[in-house]
C-alpha cells in the first residue's frame, strides 16, 4: 500500500530539499536576527526623546525600513538578481536566496524590535541613567534583557515567515522544499510528492513555533 | 551639599513656553532630610531631577557636592550620578534580573570587580532587610520590598545624596511607615543627605528636617518643619497640614457643633515640642471658671519633636473665655478661634 501511495516520492531528494530549506532558514534567521535588531535599536534610540535622539536619521532608517517591507517578497528577489550576482557571482542554489531573504525579513525584524523596546517602561531606562549608565550599557544591559521574550517571539514569527519565503525564492533555482513541491510535484502532477513536501513544511514551522515559546516561558519572568 | 541658585526650567516651543520650575533657590545642608512638598505638575519632579542633571536647567546655577551639575557633561557626569543617586515611585527595577542583579547593576556601571560586587551586594541586602529574598525576581516581591530593592540598588555605590521621587506614593500606610524608618535609618547610620519630594505631609513630617513647599514652579514657603506646622503662612502649606491635623471625621464633628451648640467658643490650640508635655489645660480649668469640652485632639511626631493640636469648645461667661484665651497666649501655646457661637 505504503509503496504504491507514495511511489512518486524519491526520498534522497526530498532530504536534500529539506536540508536546503533548514539552511536557508538558518541562515537568513541568523543574519535577519542581527541586522534587524541594528535597526531596530537605531530606529528606537533615533525616536524623539530618546538618547540619540535625530530626526534625520529617524526618517531616513524609518523610510528604508518601510520600503523593503512593503515589496512583495517574490518582486524583491527578481529585483534583487544583480545585486546577488555581484555579491555571490551566481543566482542558483540556497545561497543564492539568502540576500533576498534576508533584505526582505530584516526591515520586517526591524520593525518588531522597535515595538518591543517602546513596551520597555521608560522610567528603567531613567533609572539606568541615574546610575550613570552609558549607551552601549543601556542598550545592552536594559534594553535587550528587559525587551528579550518580545524579541525571541518576533524572530519565531519572522523565522516561520521565512520558510514561506524560501519556498517562493524557488523561482530563482534556489531549491528547497517548495521548489521540489512545485518543479516534482505540481507541475508533474505527482500529488504525494506536493503533500510529503507540504507536511516536512509544517512540521519545520512547528518545531520552530516550539522552540520560540518554549525560550519565551523560559525567558519571561515578569 | 546642594545649592541651588535663580533656577528656571521652561518646556515647549518659543510659542508655548511652560515653566515647569520658576526662580528657585536653595540650599539643603550635607545629612540634612530636606522635603519638597507639593501637588502633581508643581515641578517637583523636574527640580529633583535637576539634582543629577536628568534635567539641565534653561538658566541657573545647580551645585551638588561643589560640582556645578548644570555644566557637567559626558562621563563626569556619569561619575557625578554614582554619588547622587535615586529612588523611583515605580521602583523601576529591571524585571529580567533578580534581587540580587538589580542591586549589583550599579556596581557594574561602575566597574566593581564581580567577588567585589558580591560582598557588597550581601551587605546591601542585609541592610535594607531583604536577606532570603535574594534570587527572586521583581514580580514576585510585594510592593514595600521592591522599594526596599531600589533603596538598596541606590545605596550600592556609597553615594552622598540621595533623591527619592515620590519614593512611598505607591505604597499602602503602613508600608510607608517602614519604608520611611529605613531612610531616617540610613539618614542616621551613613550621614547621608536625602532630598525627597511627595504629596503627603505625613511623609514630611515623620521624616523631614527642613520642607519647602512647592505651587506653579515656585517655591512658596521653605523652612523648618516644626516651624512650618506650627504657623504655616502659604494657603496651600494650610491645605497641606490638614491632611495631618484634620482627618476628615475631625472636620464633619467641628462642623455639626458650630450648627447645633449656642454657646461658647471653639478654638484650636497647637502645641509644639515640650508644650505637648506640660499640663496647660488642666491649669485652664483650674484657673478659670468654664467648662472646656474637647472635640479632637491629635498628637504627632516630627523629626525635631513632638507637635499637636486640640480643638475645644470653651463654654462660660464671654468674659471669662476670653480671659482663658488670653492666658493660653501667654503660656506660648497657639491658640487661634474657628468660630465664636
Amino acid at each position: 500500500m505504503r509503496d504504491e501511495f507514495l511511489q512518486n516520492v524519491d526520498w534522497d531528494k526530498m532530504w536534500q530539499a529539506t536540508r536546503e530549506t533548514l539552511y536557508m532558514t538558518a541562515m537568513s534567521t541568523v543574519f535577519t536576527f542581527v541586522i534587524g535588531l541594528a535597526l531596530g535599536i537605531l530606529l528606537f534610540l533615533s525616536s524623539p526623546g530618546q538618547i540619540w535622539a535625530n530626526r534625520f536619521i529617524n526618517m531616513i532608517v524609518g523610510a528604508l525600513v518601510n520600503i523593503f517591507r512593503s515589496i512583495p517578497f517574490i518582486i524583491l528577489i527578481i529585483l534583487l538578481i544583480p545585486f546577488t550576482k555581484l555579491l555571490l557571482g551566481t543566482i542558483r542554489g540556497p545561497e543564492a536566496a539568502l540576500p533576498a531573504l534576508i533584505i526582505g525579513a530584516a526591515p520586517f525584524y526591524a520593525r518588531m524590535v522597535l515595538i518591543a523596546l517602546q513596551e520597555i517602561d521608560k522610567g528603567v531606562i531613567e533609572a539606568a541613567k541615574s546610575m550613570g549608565a552609558k549607551t552601549s550599557t543601556i542598550i545592552f544591559k536594559v534594553l535587550l534583557p528587559e525587551s528579550m521574550p518580545a524579541l525571541i517571539s518576533g524572530i519565531t514569527v519572522t523565522a516561520i515567515a521565512l520558510v514561506g519565503y524560501t519556498a517562493m525564492a524557488g523561482v530563482i533555482g534556489a531549491g528547497g522544499l517548495g521548489t521540489l513541491a512545485f518543479l516534482d510535484g505540481f507541475q508533474r502532477s505527482r500529488e504525494d510528492v506536493v503533500w510529503v513536501a507540504t507536511i516536512l513544511i509544517l512540521i519545520i514551522v512547528f518545531i520552530l513555533q516550539f522552540i520560540g515559546d518554549f525560550l519565551v516561558s523560559k525567558l519571561d519572568k515578569r | 551639599m546642594i545649592h541651588l541658585q535663580n533656577i528656571i526650567k521652561q518646556y515647549g516651543t518659543a510659542k508655548n513656553k511652560i515653566k515647569a520650575v520658576d526662580d528657585v533657590s536653595l540650599s539643603v545642608e550635607k545629612g540634612e532630610i530636606f522635603g519638597v512638598i507639593g501637588y502633581s505638575g508643581a515641578g517637583k519632579s523636574t527640580l529633583i531631577r535637576l539634582l543629577n542633571g536628568l534635567e539641565m536647567p534653561t538658566s541657573g546655577s545647580v551645585k551638588v557636592g561643589g560640582l556645578e551639575i548644570s555644566s557637567t557633561k559626558g562621563k563626569q557626569l556619569r561619575m557625578a550620578r554614582q554619588k547622587v543617586s535615586m529612588v523611583f515611585q515605580h521602583f523601576n527595577l529591571l524585571w529580567s534580573r533578580t534581587v540580587k542583579d538589580n542591586i549589583a547593576f550599579p556596581l557594574e556601571i561602575a566597574g566593581v570587580k564581580k567577588t567585589e560586587r558580591e560582598k557588597r551586594v550581601i551587605e546591601l541586602i542585609e541592610l535594607v532587610g531583604l536577606k532570603g529574598r535574594e534570587n527572586a525576581y521583581p514580580s514576585e516581591l510585594s510592593g514595600g520590598q521592591k522599594q526596599r530593592v531600589g533603596i538598596a540598588r541606590a545605596l550600592a555605590n556609597d553615594p552622598e545624596v540621595l533623591l527619592c521621587d515620590e519614593a512611598t506614593s505607591a505604597l499602602d500606610p503602613e508600608t510607608t511607615d517602614s519604608i520611611l524608618d529605613l531612610l531616617t535609618g540610613i539618614n542616621e547610620r551613613l550621614g547621608l543627605t536625602i532630598v525627597l519630594i511627595t504629596h503627603e505631609m505625613h511623609v514630611i513630617r515623620k521624616i523631614c528636617h527642613r520642607v519647602a513647599v512647592m505651587e506653579d514652579g515656585k517655591v512658596v514657603e521653605m523652612g523648618d518643619v516644626l516651624d512650618v506646622f506650627q504657623s504655616p503662612k502659604a494657603a496651600i502649606t494650610k491645605r497641606f497640614l490638614a491632611q495631618v491635623t484634620e482627618p476628615d471625621a475631625a472636620k464633619e464633628a467641628i462642623q455639626h457643633i458650630q450648627e447645633n451648640i449656642a454657646s461658647g467658643k471653639l478654638v484650636k490650640l497647637v502645641f509644639v515640642g515640650e508644650r505637648t508635655e506640660q499640663p496647660v489645660l488642666a491649669s485652664v480649668i483650674r484657673k478659670f471658671d468654664i467648662d472646656v469640652n474637647i472635640v479632637q485632639g491629635n498628637i504627632s511626631h516630627t523629626q525635631a519633636g513632638p507637635y499637636g493640636t486640640l480643638i475645644l469648645q470653651l463654654v462660660g461667661e464671654n468674659q471669662m473665655v476670653e480671659q482663658a484665651i488670653d492666658y493660653l497666649h501667654e503660656q506660648h501655646v497657639q491658640t487661634e478661634v474657628i468660630n465664636n457661637a
